[in-house]
């Protein structure tokens, strides 16, 4: 009988775990209990794997630059962003945002452009740090 | 129990959502003992009305719409779209764009394949595995991410090019890869085909014979497992694949007769790996210099879409074969008509064929063997009302038939 595997898991046993263990080593009981002691220090967190070069993260917004030309509406497959017309600005929901960054390139002012912050999970659509204006 | 009851074969469904079916589709299954008798299935469980979404978006919007049909072939959807509004709109692709398509495509179809075998590896329960096949997986995905920047959704096909160039530092990151994967290949072919337990589950489970996968219309590595010399790259070369030498694998190429089983399948797609890694770096060596879009400019882009009129088809030989996207424009923002054929489409029926006569325990295997992608695929649900149903290939025709009298009004 060939088991050709059977090398491969004993060398596993001695190599480190591909997965990052992000963010604890264990699962914490509570994760926001756990990031409460991150903040004042009390437990250290297991940084998440780097972003590549040039990566697509949450939308940044410089307003004072914008002209509310409206271009950046047109391009955008989700209908994430949306025209406030008193200010002739634009408001960006971003729980709607596909990160295609394709208002990044119609943009005449280059005002919008993409950060490489990612951890935005939340329960609240329109939580503050889910609209950019 | 009396006799007629015994002789009744008893019904199993599987699905639509399964733990043995990694994707929701749902299988009747008439049983004799544990042999399947009769086989059928469903598809349409997960229909999420994007062509609809479409049709209410301008062509630079809907392309990256495309990437999203398909969690696993990022690319595919979006280069088949590109390429039948770039016909329309009569736009020419630079040639180094052709090559970075290209480059994008195979990375893919290296991805998609080990995605694939660990999937297979999976559900014969050959877990140690799949961990494998999806760690080395984590390489490719690492070098998309690197050219792209993000790993399942590129957003990287532009109508009439691409949005991001690869850059000479980026290359040495590309090399390092494919070696790695020239390096594993031989160990990946080894665990997978010299292993009994693969060998035993796999050698004349699920056969598709060359008449039937002819007659069904397969694609992709399904159907060149069978012995089907069909591959869109080269049939109708597009994108730079006219400029490279490739041949459809086929499953005699690892020696060995074409018997169209399951295990011919993972030799198919385990061969196309190594294919990939070779049309990578010719590519690379040989990508022209100069532009990467045919107008960088959106505005001025979509201002040419929206003049255009017409039709076309857009395909791309994807990882599981030959995707197709039908644009119909007529002069508005929007186009006319959308229609995606996922190559998934073409597959399903290879099933029932597949499946008959085989043992209830081999149903997830054969099932997971064709790499269906049914999320792709399911386009024709219809909810009225309150009622939702499914459209049939009859109920489709009896519709056009009634449509046809009405408009001659008689």
């Amino acid at each position: 009988m060939a088991l050709p595997m059977i090398r491969e898991i004993f060398t596993q046993l001695f190599r480190t775990p591909a997965t990052n263990q992000f963010p604890a080593r264990h699962l914490p009981k509570s994760v926001t209990e756990f990031l409460k002691k991150v903040g004042s220090g009390e437990a250290r967190m297991i940084p998440p794997v780097a972003t590549p070069p040039a990566f697509r993260g949450k939308i940044q917004y410089d307003r004072d630059g914008c002209i509310g030309c409206k271009l950046c509406l047109k391009v955008c497959p989700a209908h994430a962003i949306e025209f406030i017309p008193e200010t002739k600005r634009v408001r960006i929901y971003v729980a709607s945002c596909i990160f295609c960054g394709q208002c990044n390139d119609i943009c005449p002012k280059h005002v919008l452009t993409m950060s490489d912050e990612f951890l935005l999970a939340t329960e609240d659509r329109f939580a503050e740090n889910q609209i950019v204006e | 129990m009396s006799d007629e009851m015994k002789k009744k074969p008893y019904v199993v469904p599987i699905g639509p959502i399964h733990p043995a079916l990694k994707e929701p589709v749902q299988f009747l299954f008439e049983m004799e003992g544990e042999v399947v008798k009769k086989a059928d299935f469903a598809p349409g469980q997960t229909h999420r009305g994007i062509e609809w979404m479409g049709m209410r978006r301008n062509p630079v919007q809907i392309v990256h719409l495309t990437d999203r049909i398909c969690g696993i072939c990022g690319v595919t959807h979006s280069l088949s779209f590109a390429r039948a509004v770039e016909q329309i709109v009569d736009i020419e692709v630079p040639a180094r764009a052709d090559y970075i398509r290209v480059i994008i495509a195979e990375l893919e179809r290296i991805q998609s394949h080990l995605l694939w075998a660990g999937v297979a590896a999976h559900e014969l329960g050959f877990d140690t595995l799949f961990y494998l096949a999806w760690r080395v997986r984590e390489d490719s995905l690492d070098v998309i991410e690197n050219i792209t920047g993000n790993r399942i959704n590129y957003g990287l096909v532009q109508i009439g090019g691409v949005r991001r160039d690869i850059t000479p530092e980026q290359h040495p990151v590309i090399h390092k890869c494919l070696d790695g994967y020239r390096d594993l290949l031989g160990k990946m072919l080894n665990l997978f085909l010299h292993d009994t337990t693969i060998s035993i589950r796999c050698k004349d489970t699920g056969k598709l014979s060359f008449e039937e996968a002819l007659h069904l219309c397969t694609v992709g590595p399904t159907a060149r497992a069978s012995g089907v010399v069909k591959d869109v790259r080269v049939d109708y070369p597009y994108a730079a694949y006219g400029d490279l030498d490739i041949t459809p694998i086929l499953p005699s190429a690892y020696g060995g007769e074409i018997n169209g089983d399951v295990y011919d399948r993972i030799v198919v797609r385990l061969l196309e790996i190594e294919q990939s890694i070779g049309i990578i770096e010719t590519c690379l060596k040989e990508m022209p210099e100069g532009g990467i879009i045919w107008e960088p400019k959106l505005p001025k882009l979509l201002a040419a879409c929206k003049k255009a009129h017409g039709e076309a088809i857009g395909r791309h030989e994807a990882p599981r074969g030959e995707c197709t996207h039908y644009v119909a424009m007529d002069g508005n923002e929007a186009p006319a008509m959308w229609k995606v054929k996922a190559s998934s489409y073409s597959n399903l029926h290879s099933w029932i064929p597949m499946l008959e006569g085989e043992q209830l325990a081999d149903v997830p295997i054969i099932v997971a063997s064709i790499d269906p992608c049914l999320s792709c695929t399911d386009r024709v649900a219809v909810v009225r009302g309150n009622s939702s149903d499914l459209l049939t290939k009859e109920d489709l025709h009896r519709l056009s038939v009634e449509k046809t009298r009405r408009i001659q009004g008689c």
